[in-house]
């Protein structure tokens, strides 16, 4: 049985679509049939992010009209079997997603596929909404910062009441936190809100930690998400991230500031 | 390890500024979880109603609505200041 995973955060700019880039690529990388969805209508981006922005020919909205059939509208990634896009409109507008066009798209993939992972576009309207509404978990994704952490309380809200299991009254969403841009010498000079805090303040349980890290804006330059990159520190924590989904338990990582060695200190340069 | 502390603690740092009041505002925003869109300005109302007859304080009216079975208890809370 498939499993539909929102990727979500409120606040624009943190880093849900290349977590839902680098999260997606690790399941495929473990052999889970995954399809990633982008539901930034009007706005899309995936596609950049995973490298496969020439090969759009039809998107979301053009398989929610009947315009196009869904295989017309995924795209398979180049790097990694079992691992396939479905990229947003860039020229509708949200309004042309309907709940029951979304419903019927996951219930064709969920056949189909292990994992159905949907990036959500940031805020809480419709967008927002249709994204988390049929998910079964949620990876939302914090910046150590108040406007963030504030915006991850007010959508943790929302996936509690605003989503098809919240009705339905069953077993309700599984809500991961994913803390992103962790900068552990900022937190060590007091300067940055530690795990601990945040994990305090939303009370969540934290699937991940991913460093600030170069490697984030080297992968997106060349569109290949960050699990790619496996000697990067943010690539081995998205990597960790995907064994704790898949349900292994890993220790954390990349939480504390990490000695240079002598030969790095002496040559500079290393390479995160 | 107490000196260290101590020293640390001097200065307020930026992050636990951050902590602090995000403790109070998530704390706020949860108060008015799952409660209708009309809340907040029938507490204003009501405020407004009472504040013809007496004068309140802004915080010194609370307002909640709980939902039992098949009905919904809105209470409402004013403190009065002393006569």
């Amino acid at each position: 049985m498939a499993k539909i995973i929102v990727v979500t955060s409120g606040k624009g700019g943190v880093g849900k679509t290349t977590s839902a880039a680098a999260i997606s690529t690790g399941l495929a990388l473990r052999g889970k049939k995954t399809v990633v969805i982008d539901f930034d209508v009007g706005l899309r981006n995936l596609d950049l992010i995973m490298g496969c922005e020439r090969r759009v020919v039809y998107d979301l909205v053009n398989v929610i009209q009947g315009e196009a059939g869904l295989n017309q509208a995924l795209i398979r990634d180049k790097r990694v079997e079992n691992l396939y896009i479905l990229p947003a409109s860039q020229t509708r507008d949200k309004d042309a997603l309907t709940q029951e066009g979304v419903a019927e798209i996951l219930e064709k993939l969920k056949e189909d596929f292990d994992f159905i992972i949907c990036d959500s576009p940031a805020g809480i309207e419709r967008g927002a909404q249709l994204a988390m509404y049929f998910a079964d978990e949620a990876i939302v994704v914090t910046n150590p910062e108040v406007s963030s952490v504030r915006d991850s309380d007010r959508i943790l809200g929302l996936l509690a009441s605003k989503t098809q299991r919240a009705e339905r009254g069953g077993d309700p969403i599984k809500e991961h936190l994913l803390i992103t841009r962790y900068n552990p010498e900022r937190v060590t000079t007091g300067d940055m809100l530690t795990l601990e805090d945040i994990r305090e303040i939303l009370s969540v349980h934290l699937l991940g930690l991913i460093p600030e890290s170069e490697a984030v804006l080297r992968a997106s330059n060349q569109g290949v998400p960050v699990t790619h990159d496996a000697a990067s520190d943010a690539g081995q924590a998205y990597s960790d991230t995907v064994s704790r989904l898949l349900g292994e338990e890993l220790p954390l990582r990349f939480h504390e500031v990490q000695r240079k060695s002598l030969l790095s200190r002496m040559f500079g340069g290393s390479r995160r | 390890m107490k000196l260290l502390e101590f020293l640390k603690r001097e200065r307020k740092k930026s992050a636990s500024v951050a902590k602090e009041r995000l403790q109070i505002i998530v704390a706020h925003q949860r108060s008015q979880r799952g409660q209708p869109d009309y809340m907040p300005l029938l507490e204003r109302e009501l405020l407004e109603v009472i504040r013809r007859y007496v004068h309140v304080d802004d915080n010194a009216i609370q307002i909640s609505l709980d939902s039992e079975d098949n009905c919904s208890v809105l209470e409402l809370n004013v403190t009065l200041p002393k006569s």
